[in-house]
């Protein structure tokens, strides 16, 4: 095979082994630049960061559980106008990954010259609960392997991450393995792709064997059947909260219109939304008109319209990272209706978001014969 | 209050290549059909995103028609088609949240079938009358 190898831990330092990894990468000039995240603040967040110098890469740790922002739009950001003209490793989480892919279909990014390198996830925390975490401990990520280890599950993890039932990466050079892995001995490192393998000889690993992924496999169906579950529960719940205009109208009651959630949404492709454009502005008197017709209208106002349009826009490529949720600033439940809403629509179309780019986009193709039935009854 | 008093507002998205001319033809033709439509021209199915059927609805619309040409006849090639995923879409969605998604309408009526539209309007005029009216309008806080 060749294609698995083992990077050693040393003494249970698994950060170290890997920080050994990311440095190689540069010095041997595998990649001209990393994207990578890092610590910040005496550890109290870890962001994503653009090494080009091995010596500047100073704290990276891709595995701490916290994700600020979905790295997808970084990378959208920085390959939207040109491809890279220099080779980067950008080290992603699955959801990340998978939200690419789907940029990248959506024209928003290009892999021209990128090494996809894709560690497992265990989930993460919200950033401030992360940042309590590394004010009581020097290494929340340590601990948490651990905790990961020892089977303990922990509620307090991202709803978003507890019924992700993608923890390992799909369309990846390379993945890093966690998952099924004892990571104080070893970490699994995979070439999936000629990029990945070419980059897996040039580092002196140890091989693996097929035992190892034997075991890996099974630790992951676990894992996705368990979260899996989970994520039924979730939603058939979402699903009793929000079914029919009186239950949806109470849940968006605490929206402030403040478009946070289109905001950090990798998938809001739109350069401009057309709720920010000047369809939107319109003169006191068609507001009185409005009022006048109904007795009361919300102001500000088109707040379900807003949420209703986006599920229609990008509900289909919805990953469900969650970002959405965590920049809600009055907890409406958005990433589990995105997801609920998401998931019934992928069916219809049997896509899933980020499996493949060869898969084209449902809304940018179509049969000939097929939806009969949405025009005559 | 009697029933008959209940008069459906529908509001027609219609393809200026042939739903729309349909209108025209059963217009000059002098044909009968419920005045409850209220067209507007767009230049293809294709074109109509989801946000405007939404809008009506949430305006108070009663029921939205959305009308394209026939399957391979789109003057834009392909437009119908892009249409009717769209409008699927649409649909589920609003199945989803427990909307009512039989108050959108997708029909294809070509140029020529001037009566094709006026009884696509007496059949959803009918059906309208029969569900009442979109419950929408009695929220303001939506």
């Amino acid at each position: 095979m060749g294609k698995i190898a083992i990077l050693e831990v040393r003494e249970g330092k698994v950060l170290d082994a890997l920080s050994r990894f990311w440095h190689e990468l540069l010095e041997k000039g595998l990649v001209d630049a990393l994207l990578i995240p890092q610590e910040l603040g005496e550890g109290k967040n870890v962001v994503q960061t653009l090494v080009s110098h091995p010596q500047s890469l100073e704290r990276p740790d891709p595995l701490a559980p916290v994700l600020p922002v979905n790295s997808a739009r970084i990378v959208s950001q920085m390959t939207k106008v040109a491809p890279s003209p220099r080779k980067i490793g950008v080290v992603l989480r699955p959801c990340e990954l998978r939200a690419l892919v789907e940029l990248v279909k959506l024209k928003q990014a290009s892999l021209e010259n990128l090494v996809l390198i894709g560690i497992d996830c265990f989930g993460t925390y919200s950033v401030s609960d992360y940042g309590k975490l590394a004010q009581e401990s020097s290494s929340p990520t340590q601990d948490f392997l651990k905790a990961v280890k020892a089977g303990k599950q922990d509620p307090s993890l991202r709803e978003a991450c507890q019924i992700c039932e993608y923890p390992t990466p799909m369309n990846a050079d390379l993945v890093i393995g966690l998952i099924g892995v004892d990571v104080e001995k070893g970490i699994l490192v995979e070439a999936r792709t000629p990029e990945g393998e070419k980059i897996l000889e040039a580092l002196d690993l140890k091989p693996s064997d097929e035992k190892e992924m034997a075991r890996r496999e099974e630790a992951i169906s676990k894992l996705v059947a368990q979260r899996t579950k989970k994520r039924d529960e979730v939603l058939e719940r979402t699903q009793s909260e929000i079914y029919g205009l009186e239950k949806l109208l109470t849940l968006f009651a605490p929206c402030i219109n403040c478009r946070n959630c289109k905001t950090v949404c990798p998938l809001c492709y739109c350069k401009e939304c057309f709720f920010d454009s000047p369809t939107f502005e319109v003169e006191a008197e068609k507001y009185l008109g409005w009022a006048e017709k109904r007795g009361t209208i919300r102001m500000p106002t088109d707040t379900l319209l807003f949420h209703l349009t986006r599920m229609n826009h990008m509900a289909l490529c919805c990953v469900g990272c969650g970002m959405c949720q965590e920049a809600c600033p009055n907890d409406i439940p958005v990433a589990n209706i995105f997801r609920l809403v998401g998931l019934k629509l992928q069916g219809t179309f049997d896509y899933v978001p980020g499996r493949s780019l060869e898969e084209e986009l449902p809304l940018a193709t179509f049969k000939e014969e097929e939806l009969q039935e949405v025009v005559e009854r | 209050m009697p029933e008959e008093e209940f008069e459906p507002i529908i509001v027609g998205l219609l393809c200026h290549w042939c739903t729309y001319t349909a209108a025209d033809l059963a217009g000059t033709t002098r044909m009968q059909y419920p005045p409850n439509i209220r067209p507007i021209r767009t230049m293809c199915s294709g074109s109509v995103d989801p946000v405007y059927v939404l809008r009506a609805l949430l305006s108070g619309a009663d029921g939205v028609l959305v009308g394209g040409c026939h399957p391979g006849d789109c003057h834009y090639v392909s437009g119908n088609f892009k249409a009717r995923r769209r409008m699927t879409a649409l649909k589920s969605i609003l199945n989803t949240l427990g909307l009512e998604d039989d108050r959108v309408w997708l029909r294809w009526i070509s140029a020529a079938e001037g009566k094709k539209f006026a009884d696509t309007v007496t059949e959803f005029t009918q059906k309208l009358k029969k569900q009442g009216p979109n419950p929408i309008k009695k929220y303001w806080s939506i």
